[in-house]
């Protein structure tokens, strides 16, 4: 796992208080890890904060998995 | 119209004297104080470096970690207490109405570290607004009343009222008010603050507010002696349920007192200073007395504001004796604030529970702290100094009173089968 995706799954784990083995790449912020509308959007911000890079709305709104943050990230972090 | 009659079913309290209700009435029946030193921050720099703090409060004993971090202090407390005071009811479900039962819940600021914390995040940036998503739904105090709401489902009357110091005691009037009017069946009522932060610190030494006797904090709060220099702010919660009787009685509930009367008013003169006649504190007064439909000279015991500032308790004892007369003699004064501290919005909540629990076991809370007796104030007065007296409590009236000059009181009876 990249090391983009380990501080991606530390950052779920501690903002969603999951369990280490929910966060698959395929899981759900909404359907299967329990966050409502304003927990995604505090996720973006950490994300934001954690890897220094701005995500605009209409981007964030195609964010909705682990491996979709991920491959994001992958792809825009600085 | 009939109005109801409106009984207390259920209690739950977290106070710098103990996290339950019975270890918050020993505390104050042995006249604990409940002052140290502040550990929520380094206050090393302030001008008072104690308060009353609620000690042995882990919220991880309450809640989960995610749901924690999405509540300020102040509502964590609200829910601890609420809780409590649910069970202590008995309102299991299938025993209430859900739609006829509200919450009406009282904070004199709400959620003051989380609006400290995001202020300075934000300063401490390059001024990118990076606010949290929960930052306002975590500081307004209104949702102390939500978050009761929703952990039990009661989809009643839903606010929270804010009067300063007063502000748990209006919720309590107001709840009083919806009930016997017919309006809800039952409500969770009381208050909470979680103010020992920077802000609320620094802001009430700036207004010469606290007591500094940094060399004593446990007997800084000294209400009615001549050395007193101010409060001592305190932090915690407490609940009601107060349950309209029939309803109460139907579903065989204990009652611990009924709650006879509600006044209020405003001083109309200074936004920190009390009236120096104590023209509003002898209104509210006069208007409970009235609302109880009872004489003084029923009244036993008052737990009054007697928050430990120069002015503010003298004017309480002008009004007491000019609405009480030679009566005055004959009552037990006690301010319970000498031994928890301030609690500012949630005062009003946890001295109805000291006085409802005065009217159940026949016991008065001392004023602890009492060394030299003030000239300005009369000695034949009762304040129930240093050690609690037994006697009998029939009737019970408590005072709170909030900067804007917001005056609330309230009278619990004994209850008798």
């Amino acid at each position: 796992m990249s090391e983009i995706a380990e501080k991606v799954k530390a950052i779920i784990i501690d903002k969603l208080g999951v369990e280490e083995s929910e966060v698959t790449p395929e899981a759900s912020f909404t359907n299967d890890l329990g966050a409502d509308s304003l927990d995604t959007v505090e996720l973006i911000m950490e994300f934001e904060k954690e890897f220094n890079v701005s995500i605009p709305d209409d981007q964030a709104e195609n964010i909705a998995t682990v491996g979709q943050a991920v491959s994001y990230l992958e792809e825009h972090a600085k | 119209m009939e109005l109801k009659r409106v009984v207390v079913t259920g209690l739950g309290a977290l106070t710098p004297l103990g996290n339950t209700v019975s270890e918050y009435w020993n505390g104050l029946i042995n006249g604990v104080s409940g002052a140290a030193p502040i550990t929520r921050f380094d206050a090393s720099k302030f001008k008072t470096q104690f308060a009353c703090e609620v000690k042995g409060y882990d919220p991880e004993n309450y809640f989960d970690r995610k749901e924690a971090r999405k509540m300020d202090l102040f509502s964590q407390f609200a829910v601890v207490v609420a809780d409590q005071a649910v069970a202590d009811a008995n309102l299991t479900e299938g025993s209430y109405d859900p739609d006829r039962v509200g919450v009406i819940w009282g904070s004199g600021i709400g959620g003051l570290r989380t609006f400290q914390e995001e202020c300075v995040n934000f300063a401490n940036g390059d001024g990118t607004p990076r606010f949290n998503p929960f930052f306002i739904p975590k500081m307004i105090a209104d949702i102390s009343a939500g978050h009761i709401s929703i952990k039990h489902g009661f989809r009643g009357p839903n606010f929270v009222t804010v009067s300063a110091c007063a502000s748990a005691t209006n919720a309590i009037i107001d709840s009083f008010n919806y009930i016997r009017l017919g309006m809800a069946d039952a409500i969770v009522t009381g208050g909470s603050e979680a103010a020992v932060t920077e802000a609320g610190i620094g802001g009430f030494n700036a207004l010469k507010a606290l007591s500094e006797r940094n060399d004593s904090p446990q007997t800084a709060s000294r209400p009615f002696d001549a050395d007193r220099d101010g409060f001592v702010l305190g932090e915690g919660a407490g609940a009601l349920i107060l349950e309209e009787y029939e309803h109460a009685k139907a579903r065989g509930a204990k009652i611990y007192a009924e709650v006879i009367g509600g006044g209020m008013s405003a001083d109309a003169y200074h936004i920190t200073a009390p009236h120096p006649e104590g023209l509003g504190a002898l209104n509210v007064m006069k208007n409970v007395l009235r609302d109880a439909n009872i004489k003084p000279e029923e009244v036993d015991y008052i737990n009054v504001h007697g928050t430990s500032t120069p002015l503010g308790d003298i004017s309480e004892v002008k009004a007491i004796q000019s609405v009480f007369g030679d009566h005055a003699y004959n009552l037990n004064i006690s301010s319970t604030k000498s031994m928890t501290g301030h609690l500012l919005g949630a005062a009003g909540a946890i001295e109805a529970i000291a006085s409802i629990m005065a009217v159940r076991n026949n016991i008065v809370p001392p004023t602890i702290n009492h060394f030299t007796d003030d000239e300005n104030i009369d000695k034949r007065l009762n304040f129930t100094f240093n050690k609690a007296q037994e006697r009998e409590v029939k009737v019970a009236l408590s005072n709170t009173f909030g900067f804007g000059g917001h005056n609330t009181s309230v009278i619990f009876r004994q209850y008798n089968d």
